[in-house]
């Protein structure tokens, strides 16, 4: 009787030591799944899905309170990502936060930018580049065409071009016959 | 004699190179015009040394290769550059790409000839030569030559270097007949490449349809120790994975090259231009290209880069009724172009006219009926079913589960398909598509650092503003005495609300009246430089003057 409850109380002591040990020596920082559901996002930082920024989003979604749908410039392939990694069905898009648009990129028209500085505090990825008072401009390869200088501007000289496709980012498209059209 | 390692399966594909092999190679007459596009080559496009304006002396670099992979490119005679713009290329996409275009002045004036003792060179000094003069495999691929030179890095010792003079598409014949008639520069050419890469033994692959080619090069390595191989003809056994299997019996590893397994290999048109550089100092300018098909009088031409199609077409007498599609390249591997106004770059080993009777005329698809025939022909030892499968399902991880990378698009899948299902057509799809969600990934991932750098600069300037704001608080009297806590805390709140941006609404009822703009402008603090960091803004007004 008194060796057993001995018996058990070192096991359980000793269990205690080694979780106590692990649960220092392997704590993890953060929640990785925010990590993984962030690194599926887009990282336009457009705000379209209601939160300011991809990762809040990530956040978001990881504590339940926001849907996987509701980032536009993720497309279907976005959803079909998170569901994946977070075992859920994929679903449509949900319409309330916009639609899938082609690629944008934001252009500021020099002759008419007054060098207010609005946009560059607006941009999420300092891809503005300008100082009071003189022409701004915006760096391309960095714009993520999230929009968010557009609203800003006092004389409305920032326009959202599609981004022109070159020979290095021409794709071939899928193959246009398909096996049941010609059935 | 040597043995062969036959490859998995191949084709035997009807042969139609009498059409262009039976006459020798002809000079196509000098153009008014030459367009010389700055990407003709795989890797960085070359950065342009000429404007428009400038006189040219042919062979004068005009493009310098930009980084390691890249290339030279020349002005192929001399003239005036009339436009350095966007131009119609050779590209399955139709897209115009940065060009250089020359007016020609007739005169044919050359820059100085600088030949080099390739023997007393460093080799690093002769890859510099080689990569000024533009080389790259002519044999379509057109990879920067003296990249592939160097094995630093990649192989301690070379066992073999392979000469690729197979040209198993149906109609090309540009290398037979550039090796019937210039074996003997072909051969000073890789004795070039030779003295870089120091191989053990040096084989020369030719398929056995080209008896005069075969004779030709053995003759001209006589005493070289050079060894011609005849090879059976057979599709694709031009392919350098392929060639190093059948030469060699080597393995290529999958995502690997044959360097991996000491294994090196040259086109024999790129050992031409190896010897024309080294030993005449004659960069790039030129190449031996097959115009044939349905056109009047077919052949094969050495034609300045930046000729038209149109004008070595016209060269061949034109254009015969019926032609449906102009292809650049073989029937297996080539692309339909979209005009033929487009400019020879160094990748086009073959122009064809096809017309009906050469296209595979365009049957319905059928679904796939699991027959394994595509499996048969695979010389790349791929599963095609399953690869056609996992790309029309746009399921990209499993496609590369089996290994779409090695597929080399060939075509004998697609050829031999009961069904007639464009199966290479889906493999370029899903490739295309993982290099462009590759590339998103990346950008994603600059974006996501960007975004966070500011973040992290917003917060310090906050917290910079609240220790200021803090500091002047108590000199100010006269609000000391009023100040609880929470009065200073409004303070600095109203402060930074002060400094953050305006609603848009306030500003642009402002922006009518110019003054409180500027005013506004003026007390914006600390502005955000684009790199980030504390750096102080700097105006653009001097970039704008010059």
């Amino acid at each position: 009787m008194i060796a057993a409850i001995v018996v058990l109380s070192v096991m359980a002591g000793v269990s205690g030591l080694l979780l106590g040990f692990a649960a220092v020596r392997f704590k993890v920082e953060g929640d990785p799944i925010v990590d993984k559901i962030d690194a599926i996002l887009p990282q336009t930082q457009c705000g379209q899905c209601g939160y300011p920024g991809c990762r809040p989003y990530a956040e978001a979604i990881a504590a339940g309170e926001a849907d996987i749908n509701q980032c536009p410039p993720g497309g279907e392939n976005g959803v079909t990502a998170l569901a994946d990694l977070l075992g859920r069905d994929p679903k449509p898009l949900n319409a309330e936060h916009g639609a899938v648009k082609p690629k944008m990129v934001a252009v500021i028209d020099e002759q008419n930018c007054i060098g207010c500085t609005l946009c560059i505090q607006a941009c999420p990825v300092d891809a503005i580049l300008g100082a009071a008072k003189h022409m701004h401009t915006v760096i391309a390869s960095e714009c993520t065409g999230c929009e968010l200088c557009i609203a800003p501007c006092p004389v409305d000289c920032i326009d959202m071009i599609p981004v022109a496709q070159t020979i290095t980012t021409w794709k071939w498209t899928y193959p246009a016959v398909t096996a049941k059209a010609a059935a | 004699m040597s043995r062969l390692y036959p490859f998995h399966g191949g084709l035997k594909t009807v042969r139609h190179k009498t059409e262009s092999n039976q006459w020798p190679i002809q000079q196509a007459a000098l153009p008014r015009w030459l367009t010389v596009p700055l990407r003709q080559h795989i890797g960085a496009i070359a950065k342009p040394l000429v404007q428009a304006g400038d006189r040219v002396l042919k062979g004068q670099m005009i493009g310098q290769a930009d980084g390691y992979i890249s290339a030279a490119v020349h002005a192929p005679t001399s003239g005036v550059v009339a436009a350095v713009e966007t131009r119609p290329v050779p590209h399955p996409s139709g897209l115009p790409d940065l060009c250089v275009v020359i007016d020609s002045d007739g005169e044919e004036c050359w820059i100085e000839h600088e030949p080099v003792d390739y023997r007393a060179l460093h080799p690093s000094e002769l890859r510099n030569v080689l990569r000024n003069a533009g080389i790259v495999g002519l044999g379509g691929a057109a990879f920067p030559s003296a990249v592939k030179l160097n094995l630093s890095g990649q192989c301690e010792h070379l066992d073999t270097l392979i000469l690729n003079g197979a040209e198993c598409e149906p109609w090309i014949t540009c290398d037979d007949r550039l090796m019937r008639e210039r074996a003997t520069g072909i051969v000073a050419g890789l004795q070039v490449m030779t003295c870089l890469l120091e191989p053990r033994e040096v084989l020369i692959g030719i398929e056995d349809d080209k008896p005069e080619a075969i004779a030709a090069m053995a003759e001209a390595c006589a005493g070289t120790g050079y060894q011609v191989r005849p090879i059976p003809t057979r599709y694709p056994s031009g392919s350098v994975k392929q060639l190093v299997k059948l030469l060699t019996g080597k393995e290529t590893p999958v995502e690997g090259l044959p360097v991996d397994v000491g294994v090196q290999c040259f086109n024999a048109a790129t050992a031409y231009t190896v010897h024309r550089a080294i030993d005449h100092g004659e960069p790039v300018i030129s190449r031996v290209v097959t115009v044939t098909g349905h056109v009047s009088q077919p052949g094969n031409f050495e034609a300045l880069l930046g000729t038209s199609f149109a004008d070595l077409v016209e060269q061949c007498g034109g254009y015969r009724e019926g032609v449906e599609r102009l292809i650049m390249g073989g029937p297996m591997m080539g692309f339909a172009l979209h005009s033929d106004e487009v400019p020879l770059t160094k990748a086009a080993n073959c122009i064809l006219a096809a017309s009906a009777a050469e296209l595979t005329p365009a049957q319905p698809v059928m679904p796939c009926i699991r027959c394994g025939a595509c499996v048969d022909v695979c010389p790349a030892d791929l599963l095609p079913q399953q690869l056609y499968w996992h790309a029309r399902a746009k399921e990209f991880d499993k496609a590369q589960d089996y290994h779409l990378f090695s597929c080399i698009e060939c075509g004998c899948c697609s050829a031999v398909c009961p069904s007639h299902i464009p199966l290479v057509q889906y493999y370029r799809y899903a490739k295309n598509e993982i290099w462009a969600q590759e590339k998103e990934k990346q950008k994603a991932e600059l974006a996501r650092q960007r975004h966070q750098a500011r973040l992290e600069r917003l917060e310090r300037e906050k917290q910079e503003r609240e220790a200021k704001l803090r500091q002047k608080a108590p000199a100010k009297t006269i609000k000391a005495a009023e100040a609880s806590e929470a009065g200073i805390k409004l303070d600095i709140e109203a402060a930074v609300a002060h400094a953050k941006p305006h609603p848009p609404s306030s500003i642009s009822s402002r922006a009518e009246e110019g003054e409180s703009i500027t005013d506004y402008s003026a007390r914006t603090p600390a502005l955000p430089v684009a790199e980030g960091g504390n750096q102080e803004p700097e105006p653009l007004s001097s970039k704008q003057d010059a």
